[in-house]
């Protein structure tokens, strides 16, 4: 082509539109990523002040008022122990937002570094990194998380870590994928040929320009992270009762849905999705954007 | 003079990106004429597919064109509806493109592609449009059709692949066809054969075709009137031989490579010669204004009006205008 | 053909190499991390006594290559161990419930596929309208759900609240006589036993875990469609088609439609993947008897040879899947099958 056709508007519309339908839909794109990014900040600020704000301690019952429905004084209702359900849903943003950060870092770090590295000096070191990372991703991410808790033990550092592998394979094959585009750019020969040994070379020079992907992963892994931390605690796997943390607060109220009392896992189910939401939100609003700006 | 088939008048198209809005071509006019082979000449970025795909009407999703008309048997080309089009497209006007290969179904057989050209514009049946797309395939000269019309896509060379497109075209007997650039990045001997087989084919047919190039020698080879475009705009018009030997805008005689004749009226500014300016699209006037050695205030200020200075042959400049060379 | 053979063979190879390693890999996890099997499996009240007992049995007194060498050849043989928990063969015990796994997902599969597929077409095809943004929140809402959740909710909704649906415990009324076993597939098999008041009974069960399933697995379905239709509508090949004045509905079906479900296919690994993990929760809530529901009964009571069975299981269904897709995927691309 001789002109550069018109970039593909993010939204890749196939209709003709005014421009000031398509200007609007620019303003709406952003909008979306603002509130998503909205979300996730309240749930931080949650997180970081949520004691202050429960106006009962997580773990005090109170027998008089067992399975109320939501009232002023107890603001998402109580449970089967006469636990306020919304100060416990206040609670457990601490835990389940550092969960998902824990398992989102530790993955993004160790499969940044393995798959640069691996992509970068190739050979047996990178059929062997790709062989372990084929068998990791013959069980679905769920079912290795599950199967790794269970056998690991019930506690918050092997839920992370049962998570993290999962998720680790992903980072490896993006920065891997990053790498091999990158490794042959000049620039790389240019550090290398100066003296600096290859390992630096590809940690400090290559690998912080080969991100972009795995930024927008690491979003979209935060948001999985979280509802596989509530799935398995759901299961009783991982993280169990009485803490409060979202997925447990679900399992408990799951024996509630015959008798009909729909608070206990409605709310804590609604602040896992609503976060996740958020986290989906932003991610694809990130791709957007980085996707625009590579051109 | 004929009635021209085909008359694109004062077109304007905009292409708009999330952030603001480009004409890419501005005050288009040129025309092609029944039965004769028209060149439409211009560097990269001139605006010359951007020209055909608007006249098929297949523009990228934020091109919208906001001005003009292409007249076309009767009818305004951009005022016709989707549904409308589409029985244009085809069996009225066809165009090739370039990239032979990527321009196939990679799923469907090469006959396959050719049989259902057939099947929409001559109401053949499967097994007749089968047998069909075998000779057209020979006719534009694929030697063992019948095999070479069970291949795929990505079996055949780019020229054959040309050729298969070619044959569709066939299929369809439009009345104009357009040629985008389709020998680029063809062998130099498979570029000839297909231009031989492109004139035999309109000499045969009575079609007109409107040859979209970058290359000069092909327009003197091939085509018997040219159009001129540089930035989106109509620079000059003429005859090929009238544009070889009196090219009259800067801009041809700059593709001609021929040495400038100074004016009386202008000197001859070298330093912006030699620039190697982007496109100005702000500018109203004249767009080649940023690069011409002869530029004067009103080339900045409007575009010029058109100048007669042959039967046939039309600049667009303000030199030629004030100057009346 | 020897293009394809190559290819053939070479995914073949690949899969025998990962499914190798998931093997190795999943005796490492049971054998290696737990500080000591057999104590789990004793029991927290276990002496010492039964304790040594069950090392003996399990060979865990032996040196760790021989253990690996006992299981590399039980696995050969398709021998899973037995149960921890009931003795009896883990194979036989998956095999018996499988059925009801395979009913459920296939159902939801199905229905996700022709949604999402049909969906992420719309979207592509008018991108930009509003029915472009509908189907695309709908695609951002199905990918963040917590499906245990969604499940409860549904239930809520259609059991409890509307009384559309029975009650979430297992593929059939309390009373209700199953089927003369064929396929194991109740529905399928009430049908075959001309059984209706049975077949009415099992869709009754089995509408709502499907579509709930079928609506999270469905997000990435729409999500992949409509990105794969997109590239392909912009294609060269299809800017031809439309210069041969091809109509509309034509070119999306036989040009678009047909090269976008290459990667299409290639998604319905990743997909199923997804369908698995969230068939043990669907499993869980409507207690419903298939493979998900034995794990998890399995991992709460630390019966490792079962949870070992079943994850080597899902294994090789997800292997032997993207294998087969893999395959499907070569014989359909002419550029892969003639080279």
């Amino acid at each position: 082509m001789d002109v550069p056709l018109a970039p593909r508007v993010a939204g890749r519309s196939a209709r003709t539109r005014s421009f000031g339908y398509r200007s609007l839909k620019a303003v709406g794109r952003w909008r979306l990523l603002s509130f998503g990014v909205l979300l996730i900040l309240s749930y931080v600020v949650v997180a970081a002040i949520g004691p202050e704000l429960a106006p009962y301690e997580p773990n005090a019952t109170h027998p008089q008022a067992t399975l109320h429905e939501p009232t002023p004084e107890f603001r998402f209702g109580t449970d089967k122990f006469g636990r306020d359900i919304f100060s416990r849903v206040l609670y457990a943003t601490r835990l389940d937002l550092s969960i998902a950060f824990s398992v989102a870092v530790s993955a993004f770090l160790v499969g940044a570094v393995v798959g640069a590295l691996s992509g970068y000096f190739g050979g047996i070191v990178d059929d062997v990194v790709m062989r372990l990372v084929d068998v990791l991703l013959a069980f679905p991410a769920f079912i290795l998380a599950m199967a790794l808790t269970g056998i690991l033990g019930d506690t918050i550092p092997n839920v992370i870590l049962a998570i993290s592998v999962a998720y680790v394979p992903y980072f490896i094959r993006l920065t891997r994928g990053e790498m091999l585009r990158v490794r042959t750019l000049q620039y790389a020969d240019a550090a290398v040929g100066v003296g600096n040994p290859r390992w630096r070379v590809v940690l400090v020079h290559l690998l912080p320009n080969s991100l972009t992907p795995a930024f927008i992963q690491v979003t979209l892994v935060l948001g999985w992270a979280i509802l596989d931390a509530a799935g398995l605690a759901f299961l009783g796997l991982g993280i169990t009762p009485p803490t409060a943390e979202w997925g447990v607060m679900v399992a408990e109220g799951a024996q509630r849905i015959i008798t009909g009392e729909w608070w206990t896992w409605l709310f804590p189910g609604l602040a896992i999705v609503i976060i996740a939401f958020a986290f989906s939100i932003v991610g694809d609003g990130l791709r957007d954007l980085l996707a625009r700006e590579e051109r | 003079m004929a009635e021209p088939l085909l008359r694109v008048e004062s077109l304007r198209l905009d292409i708009a990106d999330h952030e603001s809005s480009r004409s890419v071509l501005l005050d288009v006019s040129f025309d092609v004429r029944p039965n004769e082979v028209m060149g439409l000449v211009g560097e990269s970025g001139s605006g010359k597919t951007m020209t055909a795909l608007t006249i098929m009407r297949l523009l990228p999703p934020a091109a919208r064109a906001s001005e003009g008309r292409i007249a076309f048997e009767g009818e305004d080309l951009l005022r016709l509806n989707e549904s409308a089009m589409r029985q244009v497209r085809g069996s009225k006007i066809a165009m090739i493109f370039q990239n032979p290969r990527a321009a196939l179904n990679p799923l469907m057989r090469a006959g396959e592609q050719v049989a259902r050209a057939l099947m929409l514009h001559r109401g053949l049946t499967a097994a007749e449009a089968r047998r069909q797309a075998v000779e057209l395939l020979r006719h534009a000269g694929i030697s063992d059709a019948e095999s070479r019309a069970r291949a795929y896509p990505h079996q055949l060379s780019g020229g054959m692949a040309q050729r298969v497109l070619i044959a569709m075209m066939l299929a369809c007997r439009p009345a104009l066809l357009i040629a985008d650039e389709p020998t680029t990045g063809l062998d130099v001997t498979i570029q000839a054969q297909i231009f031989d087989l492109i004139k035999e084919i309109q000499a045969e047919t009575g079609a007109s075709l409107l040859l979209i190039t970058h290359d000069l020698g092909v327009v003197s080879e091939v085509c018997q009137r040219v159009a001129v475009l540089y930035a989106g705009q109509i620079m000059e018009q003429a005859p090929v031989a009238e544009l070889f030997h009196h090219p009259s805008h800067p801009y041809t005689e700059r593709l001609l490579g021929s040495i400038l004749r100074v004016d009386q009226v202008a000197e001859l500014d070298t330093s912006r010669a030699i620039a190697f300016a982007s496109i100005d699209y702000d500018n109203p006037g004249c767009r080649f204004a940023n690069r011409c050695p002869y530029v004067l205030e009103a080339c900045w200020v409007r575009r010029p009006e058109p100048r007669w200075l042959a039967e046939d042959h039309v600049v667009f400049c303000h030199l030629r205008n004030e100057a009346g060379t | 053909m020897p293009h394809f053979l190559r290819y053939l063979l070479r995914r073949i190879g690949l899969a025998v190499i990962t499914l190798a390693g998931v093997a190795v890999f999943v005796f490492l996890l049971t054998h290696i991390l737990p500080s000591n099997p057999a104590a789990l499996r004793a029991g927290p009240l276990a002496d010492a006594e039964l304790i040594h007992k069950y090392e003996r049995e399990m060979g865990l007194d032996q040196p760790i290559y021989v253990q690996f060498g006992r299981y590399a050849q039980e696995l050969l043989s398709g021998n899973l161990g037995e149960s921890w928990k009931t003795g009896q063969p883990v194979l036989q015990e998956l095999g018996e419930r499988l059925p009801a796994t395979i009913e459920l997902a296939a159902t939801a599969f199905l229905i996700a596929l022709v949604v999402g597929v049909t969906l992420g077409v719309l979207a592509a095809v008018y991108a930009g309208s509003w029915i472009d943004q509908g189907v695309r929140l709908y695609a951002t809402l199905g990918a963040a759900q917590a499906l245990f959740w969604l499940a409860l909710l549904m239930v809520h909704v259609f059991y409890y609240t509307l009384d559309w649906a029975p009650a979430p415990l297992d593929r059939l009324t309390i009373g209700v006589a199953e089927p003369p076993l064929v396929t194991g597939l109740f529905t399928v098999d009430s049908l075959l036993a001309r059984q209706f008041s049975t077949f009415l009974d099992a869709v009754n069960h089995l509408w709502l875990p499907a579509v709930v399933l079928a609506f999270v697995v469905s997000a990435p379905v729409v999500k992949m469609t409509r990105g794969s239709m997109l590239d392909t509508l912009n294609a060269d090949f299809v800017r031809t088609a439309k210069a041969i004045g091809v109509p509309q509905r034509s070119v999306v079906v036989r040009d678009a439609l047909r090269n976008a479900f290459i990667p299409i296919l290639t998604m319905v690994g990743i997909v199923f993947g997804y369908l698995i993990a969230g068939n043990v929760v669907v499993e869980k809530v409507f207690s419903w008897a298939g493979i998900g529901q034995y794990a998890w009964n399995a991992l709460t009571i630390n019966d490792f040879n079962a949870v070992q069975g079943f994850v080597l299981l899902i294994a090789v269904i997800y292997v032997g899947l993207n294998l087969v897709i893999d395959l499907a995927y070569g014989f359909l691309d002419p550029r892969i099958r003639l080279g």
